[in-house]
């Protein structure tokens, strides 16, 4: 490929038609931004499952998630033969400071709870300091690192459904601890904040005594089926009957209550990148035949066929980054208003290393298709005859 | 001196369709280093052809092109434009110049091609232009110049990498007649002083008047005896 030395003559081929060049990479550059989006709630759906506890299942009421079950259920579902551990935990739907920072706040029970998620690591100071401090809220590295919250702050969160006793929607904590992990898979679930249940549980205006659902880690994943079936058993036709399934079977299917997320993004990029294709690959095909006398001369001065080759693709292929970069840039500035929109209900949606490697490979892919034809037409042009001006 | 340029027995033909097209029929030219050659002739004599077999941007369909000992005309593809690139200059009737890069940026296109720094390659293409009289013009775009002006920055691209050999094809084709001259003593000059070796095709007795010899061609064939003025 041709070193940065030929970078200008790249810029001044690219943007020879300049009105052209531009409108081609604004549409890449939405192409992009549309990407970067449809990547990131993909991702945000279907990430963090893999790294779900197969020994661990949840159970919520059976016939809506949103529906909370009584705290009474603890001691039943921990006679279950199979089980031996059960935590509990609630959705308290949190904003931050403003629409674009909301995220996932939960009610738990801290010491179950840090026992359940040992995947989490916290220093033992900030556990304990967790489980006495009633106000107290454990919040996870990612947030922790784009918030640049210190421990001993104020944490001020107004839940949209959880007012308090008074009336207000203003809640307090206090960061006490943060939550931390070695596997990047875990630490990809670290955009979260747990406060404790008690103090939830005191203050709030409704839902007394109720939890959103219960965490159970069992003996043996052999073992799923029997348990998550015994402990549904418990409750059935009773006024708060349950639904057990493993904490990954629960995650997939919560994203597919939307829709199959995967299948969607990927039918509506292949239709945007097929219309970009078509689109770039006449701009490229008519640039390169507007410039075969450039060419032929770029050939008389010595510049070969390999090397007039390597010109057209990396033309295409610095175009095309240039749009992917400026669309999945829009995209990562977009996503966090996005984010407000969704109440923090969803996982948080930024795009990810991941997404931008992807897009990266995507470019080089779309550049190829575009820049291989006409850098075969430059390379077979004929000197005498493009200066003659008969190619 | 000896001879730069051997050409023996050249014939080029041309198929256009059906139709076959004998340009050049069975040429014999030396050209020594340090010359200055005119070729002259009526249009579709061949001189432009001959000139881009010379410059190696085509080659014959018999004879051979001997280049300061070597043949050219055998060379493959890659090695024929490293070859062009370090030997010949070319300088054209409508200039080439690329319309988007500055006079500066023109000029060092051919040293992209070397090893040298970006600072030696800026170095060298601001010697060349001041050579030609263009130092204050440099980061002016072809559009901004004269006619004069662009074909002395075309002179200045052919010249910058050193070269052997200049090849002008009709250099003066588009120039008023002070601006030609001006042009062609420049060349005259790159000739005398700097040992260039230089084969310009050109329609004016004028300008031929600047070269050493002139020759004549005529259906393809040089023409013995004087040409005419």
């Amino acid at each position: 490929m041709p070193d940065v030395k030929y970078f200008p003559l790249l810029w001044a081929g690219l943007f020879r038609k300049k009105i052209r060049t531009i409108l081609t990479w604004l549409s890449v550059a939405i192409a992009f931004t549309l990407f970067g989006l449809l990547q990131a709630v993909e991702v945000a759906f279907t990430a963090g499952a893999d790294a779900l506890d197969a020994k661990r299942l949840l159970t919520t009421a059976r016939y809506s998630v949103i529906e909370p079950l009584p705290l009474a259920h603890l001691r039943q579902i921990e006679q279950v033969p199979g089980v031996t551990a059960v935590a509990y935990g609630e959705w308290f739907g949190a904003k931050y400071q403003n629409e674009g920072h909301a995220f996932p706040v939960l009610a738990v029970e801290a010491e179950r709870y840090l026992d359940m998620y040992s995947e989490f690591t916290i220093s033992r100071e900030q556990r304990e300091a967790f489980v006495k401090t009633r106000a107290g809220a454990v919040a996870g590295r990612r947030l922790v690192d784009r918030y640049g919250w210190k421990l001993g702050q104020k944490l001020p969160l107004s839940s949209e459904i959880h007012p308090k006793a008074d009336g207000s929607t203003s809640w307090e904590f206090e960061l006490v601890g943060i939550l931390d992990a070695d596997d990047p898979t875990v630490r990809g679930n670290t955009d979260v904040v747990w406060i404790n249940a008690a103090y939830f549980n005191e203050g709030r205006m409704t839902g007394k005594d109720k939890t959103g659902w219960y965490v159970v880690r069992i003996d043996d994943p052999q073992h799923v089926r029997s348990v998550a079936a015994a402990i549904d058993a418990r409750f059935a036709n009773s006024p708060d009957e349950t639904k057990t399934q493993p904490e990954k079977e629960f995650a997939i299917g919560f994203a597919r209550q939307i829709g199959d997320i995967g299948a969607l993004v990927v039918r509506i990029l292949a239709a945007v990148f097929f219309t970009i294709l078509i689109l770039t690959g006449n701009t490229m095909a008519q640039s390169i035949r507007e410039r075969s006398h450039e060419l032929a001369v770029l050939k008389t001065l010595g510049f070969s066929d390999r090397r007039i080759t390597a010109l057209v693709l990396a033309e295409a292929i610095l175009l095309l980054f240039l749009g992917a970069g400026a669309g999945l840039g829009a995209a990562a500035v977009l996503l966090p208003a996005l984010n407000g929109v969704t109440g923090g209900r969803f996982p948080p949606l930024l795009v990810s290393a991941d997404i931008w490697g992807l897009g990266a490979a995507v470019a080089l892919v779309l550049a190829l298709l575009v820049g291989v034809p006409p850098a075969l037409r430059a390379r077979r042009l004929m000197i005498v005859e493009a200066l003659a001006g008969r190619a | 001196m000896g001879n730069l340029v051997e050409i023996r027995g050249v014939t080029k033909v041309y198929r256009r369709g059906r139709e076959t097209i004998e340009v050049l029929r069975r040429i014999d030219l030396d050209i020594a280093a340090g010359d200055f050659v005119a070729l002259m002739g009526p249009s579709g004599s061949g001189k432009t052809t001959l000139l881009n077999l010379i410059g190696g941007l085509d080659r014959p369909t018999a004879g051979s092109v001997v280049f300061d000992g070597h043949r050219i005309d055998q060379l493959p593809s890659g090695l024929l434009s490293q070859w062009r690139a370090a030997h010949v200059g070319f300088v054209f009737q409508f200039y080439n110049l690329l319309p988007a890069l500055s006079a500066q940026r023109n000029v060092e296109l051919p040293l992209l091609l070397t090893r040298l720094s970006a600072a030696q390659r800026r170095q060298r293409a601001e010697i060349a232009l001041a050579l030609m009289g263009l130092g204050d013009r440099a980061s002016h775009k072809p559009k901004e110049l004269s006619g004069g002006e662009e074909q002395r920055v075309a002179i200045a691209r052919a010249i910058v990498s050193d070269p052997e050999l200049l090849v002008c094809d009709e250099p003066t084709g588009e120039l008023d007649r002070g601006t030609a001259d001006e042009v062609l003593a420049l060349l005259q000059m790159l000739n005398r002083d700097h040992g260039k070796t230089v084969v310009m095709v050109t329609h004016d007795p004028k300008a031929a008047d600047y070269a050493h010899r002139r020759l004549q061609i005529d259906k393809g064939t040089l023409v013995d005896g004087p040409c005419p003025t």
